[in-house]
């Protein structure tokens, strides 16, 4: 295989990866608070919408982020208020803040579906950038993907390093002690929902704006549901995270491995788009055959309403 | 200082008033989303939610439409009691129809009944196919039921894509991707001449009437429903746990592969990669307003169905894309959430803590 294939086998691994990091660092924090949002599909199908809209209206991709990010966590406040202070199942409201993100998104969206957003430029790393095969993939990439990484190293410090931090994860294993200490739980968990949904926001915004770049409706096509396998699928931990948001980036450009290859093979396109869906249960099986694995790592309160004692 | 109080036991007015309430509060949502578009909310009601059952025709249109989701959502009601949450029927409904499908081209220009009794048959076990492989990962590796099964939604959308562009196709049809139209024999028969209204409709009865009698009424259903409750008493109680995944999941599936083969059988008579309307997601919403009880399955499904109608009516009359009926299945389900606080607490007026 020629190095040019690999390199940009690499790079299109890298792009397709990042929406991922992105939205399923965004659920880690909520769901360490103990907040399980199954609407992440939803909020980036209406981060994707806003971004697309607000790009192409005013021609600055980066307000088109900001209301991409905007639009997520308007989505997960609904979701917040539904769950957590009217402490409606939390299963149940995911999953409707999926259904009216992903229908409202196509409402929205409709006059958009024949535009097209002008490519934004990369950032070029200068020395970095010229290093073979891993230069372009790693050092000429597009903003949000240096983004992802900013963010990847910012939770590290923030979940292990950090106070703040400290006082998320101890709502999410015991939201009772917590406050009984002192700790506003409910405040908290409306923080990290609506960080989540910021997040997921960007995902989508990232979709529409630089990856596309256009609007499709659907085309969020089970992203958000695979960010929160993911998280399941780290274990809750952020390196894991982005391991696993570069092999699903893989498995999702297949399509350029198989035509990068000398091999002479006619699967339909088909076959080659369900991989990821397919690679998604494989890799909740593995990671859920040893019973333990899921329940000594998930937050302990994950998906449970509270309701602080006053 | 309005607060939250906590009511002595569960009001049983309020778990039937909050689906009503939520209902208003939808209206209330949809007349403002009328006027933030520029449109006078009397005539898009009117056009969303009257014009479409003004008429005869347009009632058998209601009754034609909610079939599906009468059928999937009684499939899913079952599961739901026990806390089996199948998020996919969605792809069931899909891998159903491909199955019907199948056996309506196999006997392509063959005449008798068993061309239906057949399609009924496959159609059933497609979805109950489709459906087995979240249930045995849940009962064998506890893999978690919502991610893979709505995985293989997109799995089956993939693969009834491939299948219309590919060998289902129909030799004639220009490269349209969608199958031969079905010959008599594999088109279900309608009730109502005049109508489009089909057996299915009786088939979606039947299985309400089913369904109630396995809630209610059967040793398993109450099983499910103790399980759906408190786990651990059913636990205690030494109830199968693995049963009632696969019950729960194989009840949905079946039912929504009956109503996968009931589309492609019915008003689509072929099969496209539109085979599925998003009935299997609207469902759930059915089996959550209806409060998992097979009655109330039976109304929530005319709602629903009167959200789509409505949606295609203000796609044509009010220059509006048809996925508003997404925007109020949605908001309807967000509101029924939100208002079920109101079962168990009570709003009070307390003075503010100093």
């Amino acid at each position: 295989m020629e190095s040019s294939i690999l390199s940009s086998i690499l790079f299109a691994t890298i792009v397709a990866g990042t929406p991922l990091i992105i939205v399923a660092l965004g659920q880690l924090i909520a769901e360490k608070a103990g907040v399980l949002n199954l609407g992440a599909e939803g909020m980036m199908a209406m981060g994707a919408v806003a971004g697309f809209a607000v790009t192409l209206h005013s021609g600055n991709p980066w307000l088109g982020v900001l209301a991409g990010m905007l639009a997520g966590a308007a989505m997960s406040f609904i979701f917040a208020v539904v769950v957590l202070t009217l402490m409606g199942n939390q299963v149940a409201s995911g999953l409707a803040l999926s259904i009216l993100g992903v229908g409202l998104s196509a409402f929205i969206g409709k006059p958009y579906e024949s535009d097209i957003l002008p490519t934004v430029g990369a950032i070029r790393i200068p020395l970095l950038a010229d290093l073979p095969i891993i230069g372009d993939a790693l050092f000429n990439q597009q903003a949000l993907v240096y983004f992802s990484w900013a963010l990847f190293a910012g939770m590290i410090w923030f979940l292990y390093r950090s106070r703040p931090g400290l006082v998320l994860r101890a709502i999410g294993e015991s939201p009772s002690s917590a406050h009984s200490i002192g700790y506003p739980v409910i405040r908290i968990r409306y923080m990290a929902t609506l960080f989540g949904g910021a997040m997921a926001g960007i995902g989508g915004a990232f979709l529409s704006v630089f990856y596309t770049p256009l609007w499709v409706e659907g085309m969020v096509s089970g992203r958000g549901w695979i960010a929160i396998a993911l998280v399941v699928f780290a274990t809750w931990r952020p390196f894991r995270v982005l391991v696993g948001a570069y092999l699903f980036g893989g498995v999702m450009v297949a399509q350029l491995f198989v035509q990068g290859s000398d091999l002479d093979i006619n699967i339909p396109s088909q076959f080659l788009s369900a991989l990821p869906y397919l690679a998604t249960i494989i890799v909740l099986v593995i990671i859920s055959r040893d019973r333990n694995t899921v329940r000594l790592n998930a937050p302990v309160s994950l998906g449970q309403p509270y309701r602080p004692e006053a | 200082m309005l607060r939250l109080e906590r009511r002595p036991e569960a009001s049983q007015l309020m778990s039937y008033a909050s689906p009503l309430i939520a209902i208003v509060l939808m209206l209330i949502g949809g007349l403002l989303l009328f006027t933030a578009l520029g449109k006078d909310p009397v005539e898009g009601f009117i056009v969303f939610f009257i014009n479409p059952i003004s008429d005869s025709y347009g009632v058998s249109e209601l009754f034609l439409k909610a079939t599906p989701l009468m059928l999937v959502a009684i499939g899913l009601a079952v599961g739901f009691r026990a806390n089996v949450w199948n998020i996919g029927a969605e792809g069931q409904l899909i891998v159903g129809a491909i199955a019907a499908s199948a056996v309506a081209l196999y006997f392509y220009e063959s005449e008798g009944a068993h061309v239906l009794i057949l399609m009924v048959i496959a159609g059933a076990i497609g979805g109950m196919l489709w459906a087995a492989i979240p249930a045995f990962l849940k009962t064998r590796f506890d893999t978690n039921e919502i991610l893979v099964s709505l995985m293989l939604v997109y799995v089956a959308q993939l693969l009834v894509s491939w299948l219309v562009h590919g060998p289902m196709m129909d030799p004639d049809g220009f490269n349209f991707p969608q199958s031969r139209l079905f010959e008599e024999s594999a088109l279900l028969p309608i009730l109502f001449a005049g109508t489009r209204l089909n057996l299915a409709f009786g088939f979606a009865v039947s299985a309400l009437l089913v369904g109630y009698i396995f809630m209610f009424r059967s040793f398993a259903g109450f099983q499910m429903q103790v399980a759906g409750y408190a786990k651990d008493a059913a636990r205690y109680a030494g109830f199968s746990a693995k049963r009632m995944v696969w019950i729960g999941l194989l009840s949905g599936g079946g039912m929504a592969g009956l109503a996968g083969m009931s589309e492609v059988a019915g008003p689509m008579g072929q099969i496209t990669d539109h085979v599925s309307n998003n009935y299997g997601f609207a469902a759930i919403i059915v089996a959550f307003v209806a409060r998992l009880n097979p009655v109330g399955i039976f109304f929530a499904s005319l709602l629903m169905a009167l959200l789509y109608l409505g949606g295609e009516q203000a796609q044509q009359y009010l220059a509006l894309p048809s996925s508003i009926s997404n925007v109020f299945q949605g908001m309807l389900l967000m509101f029924l959430l939100g208002s079920d606080v109101f079962i168990n607490y009570r709003v009070r007026w307390k003075e503010a803590a100093a």
